[in-house]
């Protein structure tokens, strides 16, 4: 594959492609974040709700132990408590599940975070079938479609833990509610701390000049839609693949650039087919430039129990399904 | 005694007017809730003219107390004695829930910035106080400014009020003081039926509240129940206050079906007739 690299981004992991590349939950990176953000900013306070491990706010904890606030196993009343201390003039991150945060909650950060304007940033870890054997109850695949809903929200759902690192450092910033979307298993790493991130916009992640198809990916599966880019190209065929992280705001213009340059969209996600990434991208072409295009993602179906793997590759996620999705809007 | 014979007067009278304020609101409104709002007119009327440390003239004032309305539903009265206490131009309670006025059918804070926080879907109220008192705990302004929530009997139905009053009691938040408007009523009856709320002194208590229970009508009563709450140091209160809903207007008192209807013209010109003779007993009492 001699031009491998001038078409890979040359921020990103060199050894993204090997089969030894470093694996970090992009979990891990929230809760990195978190401590930078605390350090930064005083105002940086993060609420949890008997989940301090694993929705990754212990790192928080030990570092700030005054500016943490252990709720018990209440969600609602943590998005409520958390607007009130934003009332203060605190910066609360909570933290949990995305099944439970922004899932049960959701009317709690409806009213009492975005209709009251206060800077809540939601860190909901474990979304998307690859939370694996715990099954269908605790694999978020809903919760891109009602956050994005919600005015005001900014919906980030990041590649890999370097950039939910950076995302997470940058939301406090922001003087809005966000939502961060996190998954709890270990995937590739992507970028490096060289990689540029911005709330609200989309990177190229794989260039062609003449590309068949756009690829447009967010979270783990920006990993699968390089996999797959790297398959079409070694049979023949150029896609560029956008990372787009930033789900809401969505990066218009370089959706619109993507339809014009490659004439037909793939969307990926670990999502709900209804209402997700690739609903924003559709509402987005429909108006300004419409094209064809494939949705791959989870097809109106819950969750189950299996290794992450199985499970990407039962709901039609993986490499393989991405590759086929290319060739079938190449076809229309 | 806590208030003399004249801040005594003036309160019940102003609580009067506040009365005034809201049968003619809601007839001009031609929709919104009337039992509430006139119960927890003296409620209202101590706290903005005797309790609440707050500047009227500069509303984002940083030390001020703080007070969240849980109960969203009964923002005439908050505005009504927000207009009383100089907020803003009494006039402008001829807007309410119309277009484009401040006055929201539930109460905006971006409408109107002087309110502390956006209310309407239950039970959320008291968890955004109890996070204000955590915050401030935090930062050692526990001392320095209090935190006052206003809460419904009926919504405590909702689950969330429950997990805030546990965290209340976890917190030991003493700069915390609810109170709840145990009116009996809520829209499908009487909260007894709908969903028994009894012993609800108890309830509070096993969560590590301070508990006190009063007549809500009763200015001393008022006045005296938040001052106790100023000597209470190592946990949250709650205040119960008993009231009529539809206080004032014998025609609307205890009929839950003046929840959440307004007055006709005609039932407006009733209750103002009924109110007025009232601020006269109680100016002839005062001398």
């Amino acid at each position: 594959m001699p031009d491998l690299p001038s078409r890979l981004d040359a921020t990103l992991n060199a050894k993204l492609f090997d089969d030894d590349v470093e694996q970090v939950a992009i979990r891990t990176g929230f809760g990195e974040g978190l401590v930078c953000a605390g350090e930064a900013d005083a105002r940086v306070v993060v609420l949890c709700g008997d989940l301090t491990e694993s929705a990754q706010a212990l790192p928080f904890k030990k570092k700030f132990p005054d500016r943490f606030v252990e709720l018990g196993v209440a969600e609602q009343n943590m998005a409520s408590v958390a607007s009130g201390m934003a009332a203060m003039g605190k910066i609360p991150f909570i933290t949990s599940y995305a099944m439970f945060s922004p899932g049960r909650n959701w009317e709690q950060i409806r009213t009492t975070i975005a209709y009251n304007n206060r800077p809540v940033k939601i860190g909901g870890s474990h979304a998307g079938v690859s939370v694996g054997p715990d099954g269908g109850t605790h694999q978020a695949i809903e919760d891109i479609a009602i956050t994005r809903v919600v005015p005001r929200m900014i919906v980030i759902c990041p590649c890999d833990s370097i950039e939910a690192r950076k995302a997470t450092i940058a939301a406090v910033t922001t003087g809005t509610p966000v939502y961060l979307r996190l998954a709890r298993n270990k995937t590739p790493v992507i970028t490096t701390d060289d990689t540029p991130f911005e709330i609200g916009r989309a990177k190229i992640v794989w260039r062609s000049d003449a590309p068949k198809v756009g690829l447009v990916a967010c979270g783990a599966l920006v990993h699968k839609a390089l996999l797959a880019a790297k398959t079409l190209h070694e049979n023949g065929v150029e896609v560029e693949v956008t990372n787009l992280s930033t789900v809401k705001p969505l990066d218009s213009v370089a959706i619109i650039a993507l339809a014009k340059k490659a004439k037909r969209i793939v969307t990926i996600e670990e999502h709900q087919i209804y209402g997700g990434m690739g609903s924003a991208v559709a509402e987005c072409l429909a108006k300004h430039y419409p094209v064809p295009m494939h949705f791959v993602g989870v097809d109106d179906r819950f969750g189950q129990s299996g290794t992450p793997e199985e499970l990407i590759e039962h709901y039609g996620m993986g490499r393989d399904a991405i590759v086929s999705a290319a060739h079938e809007v190449m076809a229309r | 005694m806590l208030l003399t014979p004249h801040e005594k007067f003036a309160l019940e009278k102003t609580a009067n007017d506040i009365r005034e304020s809201i049968i003619e609101m809601l007839v001009r409104a031609g929709s919104g809730h009337t039992a509430g709002p006139l119960g927890m007119a003296d409620v209202f009327t101590v706290l903005y003219f005797h309790t609440l440390r707050h500047d009227p003239k500069n509303p984002g004032w940083d030390g001020r107390d703080r007070l969240v309305l849980s109960n969203g539903h009964i923002c005439p009265v908050l505005y009504a004695t927000m207009a009383y206490a100089g907020y803003f131009p009494l006039e402008e309670l001829n807007t309410l829930r119309k277009f484009g006025s401040r006055l929201q059918g539930h109460p905006h804070r971006e409408f109107l910035p002087a309110l502390e926080t956006s209310s309407g879907p239950l039970g959320e109220g008291l968890s955004q106080a109890v996070g204000m008192a955590i915050a401030d705990k935090m930062d050692g302004q526990d001392g320095a400014r209090r935190i006052y929530c206003l809460m419904s009997d009926g919504e405590l139905e909702e689950g969330q009020t429950w997990e805030a009053a546990m965290l209340a009691g976890k917190q030991a938040l003493h700069n915390l003081v609810a109170l709840i408007d145990r009116n009996n009523i809520q829209i499908d009856g009487f909260t007894e039926q709908v969903m028994p709320l009894e012993p609800l002194a108890d309830k509070w208590r096993a969560w590590n509240w301070h508990v006190l229970e009063i007549d809500g009508h009763n200015v001393e009563a008022i006045a005296s129940a938040y001052d106790e709450a100023k000597s209470i140091y190592e946990r949250p209160t709650m205040i119960i206050a008993h009231t009529i809903p539809g206080k004032g207007v014998a025609e609307f008192e205890r009929d839950f079906h003046w929840h959440g209807k307004p007055p006709n013209a005609e039932q407006g010109r009733m209750a103002l007739s009924e109110l007025r003779t009232l601020a006269g007993k109680i100016e002839s009492e005062a001398e």
